[in-house]
Parts: structure tokens; sequence; C-alpha cells
């Protein structure tokens, strides 16, 4: 059968005996061999995946950034029919069909006619991206699989070797292929590092790219030749799927550290450095376990985790910082709950010291919120940690601190000139004012304060905490956030 | 189709049957998949489903094609929810989820393959990437006919898929077109959603055990796509794109058995030839779709273009007639006035000629008196248009000319009463130049 599974190739070179497949512990001879990159093949295997995989994430993070994630897929599928043409055409030019240079040259041309056929079929319909991707993947893979169904037939060879092209010999690379990937991949990344600043600003805002005069066409078609150029080094070496995984994955975890572009580009780099690095390396260790997919696995590893605990846009820290501002939410619900009451009850005022100031039941404070028993309780435990209030265990009610005083009066009062912007500025009806400021009235800043307060003419310093422009009563609001 | 005389039906009909078969199959759910940007979905699933045939085929220890079917499907369901959970809790973008959940699970099964593969040869090729020439020759017994077993799988998969657009079709508009209005109608979106991506790795796995898988990545996309060019429609793309589908897997077949013969050949892989061929009915569609096409488009666009340099030249030779300062207009002096090349400008007059609205004495340009009435009307409407302008939207006069300019082209009779009413039947623009009367052509009876 002409359309062999991509494995095929990479399992068979992978195993010198065919019956023993079971995964020993490795001696510690083995071990030391390849820590200490004491064979050749190894070394040549573990260096140029390595830069592979630092080239291909650095450009992956281009075009993830470029919303292009699977254009790596796409353009590696296309230089299929190339890979075929070329083979058959060369013996007419006088060439050896199986040369390298010109199967690259010819995985080339037909990886660029693919970039064309999606600039132009972006460009010249409505037609989106992804499905723009999936036509020039498909149609130039179905064309190269019927080429390759000629090529078969051709008495100079067989297409076994353009597969292994195709497919990948990880196991097998040599020294001339890692000083191929060396110079393109430093080639593609000087371009890149040249063009970082027009890039970027093609990455974030075509629109204003293309209004500032940079040329965005040209642009695009430089970033997807960057692509193209590393793809094509990295399909001989490595093959098709991993390949879209170097281009793909790295760049996807370092997203999660950073939001600056030029860190997230180095990131991606020693991601795919290190997935390479130690994929390979397990592989030299483990021999059972075939390369290409131990890089693969191992990239993965290395985006969960980066999903998980990634320091800018992780799972976990955005769990933590949403927690966070609930938490710091629902103290502020506390206090400006505590000082309400106290309002009603006719003794809050800033100059009262700490002795006389009256307290609050807990239960009084329980009525004006939607909030459990527990949650409350949770909450005042954490305010008074923040040496915000003082629990007074003999009747069950609260005393404000001098400073949870102060902050009550301040909460309280940005909540309310936020009440009067809407009411005043805004026509909304007084009874209905309460809650949109209860939502707002966490993220006020001291400069948007000091706004409000000369809009309406109501400053704290001289003139105390405004007073209410609705009767306060417990609250209609649930405590939603 | 030269050489179509030749097929032997026992054969080369079942077997462009089962291409039909898998090419409609997939096109009836391609259509959403287009719509719902997840094109490359059937592409991801094919690769992602290997860890699930080789994790089912280390339970059953059989290469028995039930239990891994089941098998890849559930895997390639999987690749939906892992591909949408990343997307959800990661916030990445819908393609690099794709691209991350796809390469890492096949990585997955190449793994579990090379730990399987000596219990039993485990050629994953024969699983994965079935041969569509074979489909002939493993029959089974249907109402008493010999019918090859692809043929009855894919007929299976093509009810089923058709079952799912026809009773769900109202769902799935609105989950396609706005997941939040289905939502808000109290309908979840995400079931749908992942009852579609269930039906996508059925049908993904159940052609490629049989037909390659080249073929059905190819038959999600292509033919949706290339029946968008044609028709602004749902009902009629869906059509549309399964008659596409068939008919590139028919010419498919032909194709793979006749072009190779042009170069000295023999006959190369159908599946291949069929994609390759769905691109070549995208190209056409691409070029000559009535709607969409490039070919009509830019027709449309010359026509337009051609209109407004002909309104420019008629309402620039009244506008000299109108000054009088000089007499002769010629080939030249509208030429710089207009800004057009050379042969533009030739080749307009000589076509308005011909038409009667000009006539060249010698060097110099006239309007006949049927040119002169299209003026009329032209310079009409750009100077009412500019005192609206300024009497009603309140421009300043050094702003309404290019506005005017434009919108004259555009100005039927109604609008111009209705132009002349709003600001009080005007005699001159706002710069003083008159506003002609036309003569309004009585309705005959």
């Amino acid at each position: 059968m002409m359309f062999e599974f991509p494995g095929i190739a990479m399992i068979a070179e992978k195993l010198p005996s065919l019956t023993d497949r079971s995964i020993g512990w490795p001696s510690w001879g083995q071990w030391q061999r390849v820590l200490l990159l004491e064979d050749y093949n190894t070394r040549v295997v573990i260096l140029a995946t390595t830069m592979l995989g630092m080239a291909a994430g650095i450009v992956g993070s281009f075009t993830l950034l470029r919303r292009r994630a699977l254009m790596g897929d796409a353009l590696s599928h296309a230089t299929l029919p190339g890979i075929g043409l070329a083979f058959l055409l060369a013996p007419m030019l006088g060439q050896s069909g199986k040369s390298l240079p010109v199967l690259l040259v010819g995985a080339a041309i037909s990886g660029v006619l693919g970039m064309i056929a999606i600039l132009l079929i972006r460009s010249l319909t409505r037609i989106k991206e992804d499905t723009a991707l999936g036509i020039v993947l498909s149609v130039f893979f179905g064309g190269g699989v019927a080429i390759l169904g000629i090529v078969q037939q051709t008495s100079t060879g067989h297409a076994a070797g353009l597969e292994s092209f195709i497919y990948g010999k990880t196991a097998s690379i040599v020294a001339q292929d890692a000083w191929l990937i060396g110079w393109t991949g430093l080639i593609a990344i000087m371009i890149l590092a040249m063009l970082f600043k027009e890039l970027k600003l093609l990455c974030f805002d075509q629109g204003y790219a293309a209004a500032r005069g940079f040329p965005t066409l040209a642009l695009d078609c430089i970033l997807m030749a960057t692509v193209v150029l590393v793809t094509i080094v990295g399909l001989q070496a490595v093959g098709l799927v991993l390949m879209i995984a170097l281009l793909v994955i790295p760049a996807a975890a370092a997203r999660f550290w950073t939001l600056q572009m030029r860190r997230m580009v180095w990131i991606a780099g020693t991601v795919g450095a290190l997935s390479c690095l130690l994929g390979a390396g397990l592989s030299g260790v483990f021999p059972n376990l075939p390369s290409g997919a131990m890089i693969v696995l191992t990239a993965a590893v290395f985006f969960v985790t980066s999903m998980m605990v990634g320091a800018a846009r992780g799972v976990l820290i955005r769990v933590v910082r949403r927690q966070q501002l609930n938490r710091r939410i629902d103290r502020q619900h506390v206090l400006r709950g505590v000082y309400e009451l106290l309002e009603k009850q006719g003794s809050s005022h800033s100059t009262s010291s700490l002795s006389s100031t009256p307290s609050v039941a807990i239960a009084d404070l329980l009525a004006t919120r939607s909030w459990s028993l527990r949650r409350l309780e949770h909450e005042l435990y954490g305010c008074e940690r923040d040496g915000w209030l003082i629990r007074r265990r003999s009747d069950h009610s609260i005393v404000l601190t001098a400073a949870g005083m102060r902050e009550a009066e301040r909460l309280t009062h940005e909540h309310r000139l936020w009440e009067l912007y809407l009411i005043h500025h805004a026509d909304i009806a007084p009874g209905q004012v309460d809650r949109d400021a209860d939502a707002i009235e966490h993220v006020l800043d001291p400069e948007m304060i000091e706004q409000l307060e000369g809009l309406l003419n109501r400053s704290r310093v001289q003139a105390g905490v405004v007073a209410s422009p609705h009767e306060v009563t417990a609250h209609a609001t649930s405590n939603a956030i | 189709m030269p050489g179509i005389e030749r097929w032997n039906w026992e054969l080369d009909g079942w077997i462009v049957l089962a291409g039909m078969l898998c090419a409609v199959a997939a096109s009836l759910l391609g259509n959403f998949l287009v719509l719902r940007k997840m094109s490359l979905l059937g592409d991801a699933i094919s690769h992602a489903v290997l860890p699930g045939l080789a994790a089912a085929f280390l339970i059953t220890g059989s290469r028995n094609s039930l239990p891994m079917f089941f098998g890849a499907v559930v895997v390639g369901i999987l690749t939906a929810v892992f591909t949408e959970w990343i997307r959800r809790f990661g916030q990445v973008d819908e393609g690099a989820s794709m691209g991350v959940v796809f390469t890492s699970l096949f990585a997955l099964g190449l793994i579990i393959i090379v730990q399987a593969a000596d219990h039993v040869d485990l050629d994953p090729g024969c699983v994965l990437y079935g041969a569509i020439e074979l489909t002939p020759l493993d029959k089974m017994l249907v109402a008493g006919h010999q019918v090859p077993r692809v043929v009855v799988t894919l007929s299976v998969v093509v009810l089923l898929n058709l079952g799912f657009v026809w009773f769900f079709y109202k769902e799935l508009v609105i989950t396609s077109f706005d997941p939040a209005l289905a939502d808000t109608n109290g309908f979840r979106a995400i079931w749908l959603h992942y009852a579609l991506m269930m039906l996508v790795a059925v049908t993904a796995v159940a052609s490629f055990e049989s037909v390659g898988n080249i073929l059905v990545v190819a038959m999600f996309v292509v033919p949706a796509a290339a029946a968008s060019l044609w028709t602004d429609r749902l009902p009629r793309m869906i059509g549309l794109s399964c008659l596409l589908a068939a008919l590139s897997a028919v010419l498919g077949h032909w194709g793979a058995i006749a072009v190779p013969g042009w170069f000295g050949y023999k006959s190369t892989t159908t599946a291949g030839m069929m994609a390759a061929m769905a691109g070549c009915l995208f190209m056409l569609s691409l070029v000559f779709a009535p709607k969409d096409g490039i070919l009509f488009k830019s027709i449309r666009r010359h026509r337009l273009a051609w209109g407004i340099f002909g309104d420019d030249l008629l309402a620039y030779l009244y506008r000299c007639e109108e000054r009088q300062t000089k007499h002769i207009v010629n080939l030249q002096e509208v030429q710089s006035a207009l800004r057009s090349s050379y042969w533009a400008t030739k080749l307009l007059t000589v076509w308005y000629e011909r038409c009667g609205t000009i006539f060249k004495t010698g060097d110099s340009i006239s309007l006949t008196d049927e040119g002169r009435r299209r003026a009329i009307t032209l310079v009409r409407s750009h100077r009412l248009w500019e005192q609206y302008l300024v009497e009603q939207a309140g421009l300043p006069n050094d702003r309404i000319h290019g506005q005017a300019e434009r919108l004259e082209h555009y100005t039927n009779q109604s609008v111009r009463a209705e132009l002349d009413r709003e600001t009080e039947y005007p005699n001159t623009d706002p710069h003083g130049s008159p506003i002609p009367l036309e003569d309004i052509e009585r309705p005959k009876h």
C-alpha cells in the first residue's frame, strides 16, 4: 500500500531487533553514554533537534500571536506535491531524483505556492482563515499523494525514500542535516529579529500597521516564508507531526508565562529546545521509545505545566487572583455594612475614639446582605486579622478599630459618590443606583475619586462622608461577585 | 470523459460509490465545521485517533474492527473536549489548542503502538489508511445482493449525518451563527457542539478505515468552502456542497485512471486524486461562481468603473458647453480633465460614439441630444446634492463636491425629485451654477 503510516519509518529505524520492544530500566552505562553525549549518533540527533526546537519555537510564537498556529500544519502538508514532482522532473534536468537539494527546492516551491494560495483565498473571498488553511492542506496533500502514486511506478526508485523525507528519520539524522538545520534556523531567527518591531505590530494590530504605512502583505509573506523555511528543513529531519508540534506547543506554552512579546519569543525558543533535548535524550536512554513521539510528549508536559502554573496567564494564578479579588470585595462589603449600621444608630463620627465606638450586632450585619452566616464569619475573621475590627464574643458584636473606621468611611464615601454620579449624570433612579455602585466601588482608583469629588463638589476632607441618596435598608443586592 | 467506457462497473462502480458516500457524509457536516471556523478539526481528529486504535487493540488483543472503531471514536470526541477545555480554561486560541491536542495524542498513540506491536502484528497503516481501491473485494450479503462492506458502513454514516442535519437543522443554524443567542434561549449550545464533534469523529473513523484519511479531511472542508462561493443560503450551500463532493469523487476516480496516462504512467491513488479534484472544483468556483467568483466580481467592478467613467465624460462635456469658453473639446483635454489614460479615453469615446451619446467632428467631441439628456440628469443630481448637503446636512461649501461626485452616479429620478422638494426647488447650487431642468419622460400609455 502506498500511503504508509507515518510512524512506521520512525519505528523501524528505532528498532534494530523487531522482537524486543520492552522498556527495561537502562543500566548506568546507558545513562552515562547519553548524558555525556558519548555516542556520536545521539550527539548529532540531540544537537539537531534542539536547534530545530529553538528555531521552531521562535517562529511559532509569531504565527501563534498572528492567530495562525496551524499555518505550519497546512504548509508542511503543502510541500508533498513539490517533493514528488521534483523527484519526477529531476532526471529531465540531469539531476538525481533523490538528491537532497533538488527535493528541498521542490518542497520549497510547493510550500510557497501553498502560502500564496492561502493568501489569495483569504484576500479574494470571504472565506475564513481556517478554511483557507484546510483547503490548501487537504488539496495539496491529496495532489501529493496522487503524485507519489505515480512516483512508485518509476523504475529509478521507490517512493520509500521520499516517504522518509516526509515522515522523518529522527533517529538517523546525520551531521549534514544538523548543519542544514542550524544555518536555516539561524537565518530564520535573524530575519525575525531584524523585523521584530514590524512583525510585532502586524501580530497585534494589522489595521494600525497598514494605516502607518507598513507593507502588511509583504510582512505577512516574510513571516510565512520563515515558517516554510523552518518547516522544510525540519520535515526531512523529524517528520510532519513533530514539526507541527514544535511550531505550536512551545509557543502556546510560553504564552502562559509572560505578557511581553520579546520574553515570550525567548521562552518559546527555550521550551522548544528543552523539549527536544529532554525528549531526544530520553529516547536515547530508552531506545525502544521513538524519539519524535518522546519530543512531542515532553513538549506536551511543558505545555500542561505552563498552563497550570504559568506566571502571567496560567490557570492557577488566575484562580488565585480572582479569589483574592473576591475576598477583598467581601471584606469591603463587611466594612461598609458596619458603617451603614453605625450610621443608622446615629453614632458614627470619625472623631469618636475607639473606646466610645459603639458595637454592631453580627445578627444585624447578617441581615444587610444576602450572605450566609458562615461566609460572614469567614470574612469577619479576615477583617479581624487585617486589624480592621475587633469581635466581642460576649454579645456577638463587633467594634471597628480606628483604621477600620477610616477604611469604612472611605468605602462608604466612594460608594455614595458613585451613586450620586449615577443619579445626577446618568439619570438613574435613586432606588436603582445601589447595585451599580456596589459592583464598581471596589475598583475606583484615587484619581477617579478626586474627579468625582470635583464634579459633585463633595470633598470628604471638608464635608465628611456623603449622605446616602437613598434610604439605607437591608441591601437589595445579592452578593453576586 | 474519455476512457470511461473501459470501466468495469463491478469494480469501478463500487469504488466511485464508496468515494461518493464518504464525500457526501463528510461534506454534510463540513458545512457546519466551516461556519464554526473549525475546518481543521477533520485533520486533527484523523491524527489524534491513533491512541484510541492502539488502546482498543491492547485491551481486546484483536484486530476486530468494532472495538477499534469505538476506541477511535472515543478519542476523537476526547480531542474535541480537550481542545475546548484548553481553549476555555487556558484562553488559548482555537487553532493552537487543536494543534497541541492532536500532536500530543498522536505521539502518545505512537508510543503505545511501539509497546503493543510485539503481541500481534498490528499494521496501523491498514487500520488508519485503508485503500479505496480494495473496496469491491470485501463483500457482504445485503437483501440478497453482494454489496461491499465499505459501502454498507458508509451508507449508514450518510444516513446518520443526514438525520442529524435534518432533525437538528434549526439548532445547528442558531448555534453556528449565534451561540450566545442559543444559550439565552435556554438551549445548551455546548451539547450540540459535542454531538457534532461525535459525528465528525464517527465519519472520520468510518471513512478512513475504508477509503483513506486524506479524502475525508478534504471533503470536510473543500466542497463546503466551494459551495459558500455560490450562495448565501445555508440549505442551498449544503445541497450544493454534497453535489460538488459527489462530483469530485466521480472525477477523482476518472482522473486517477486517465490523468497519469497522459504522461505515460499507469493509474494512481484514487483517494488522493479525489481530494485534488475537489481542489480543482474549488478553483473553478473561485473563478466562475456568479456571486463571489473572481471573474464576475471583477466584471461587475469594471462595469461600474466604466459606467462612472462614461458619466464623468458626459458631465464634463456638458459643463464645457455650459461655460462656452471653448467650443472645441478634444481627446487630450478630456484625458487631462478626467485624469484617465489615453487608451481608456479613446476606447470610451469610440464606444459612446457608437451608442450615439457623443459625436466627433474632426478632433472635437460634442454631445448628441441623447447624450445631453443623460448629462443633464447627472449634472442636475450633482448640483441638487450639493445644495442638499449645504442646506440640510450643514456641510461647508468646500467639502461638498467630492460627496456629490460620488452620489450623482446612484441618484435616480425619484430621488432627484425628492432632493428638489427638500431643498425647496433651487435654481442654483451653492457655487452659483445653475441647476439644469430635466425633461421628464412621461409614462407611455
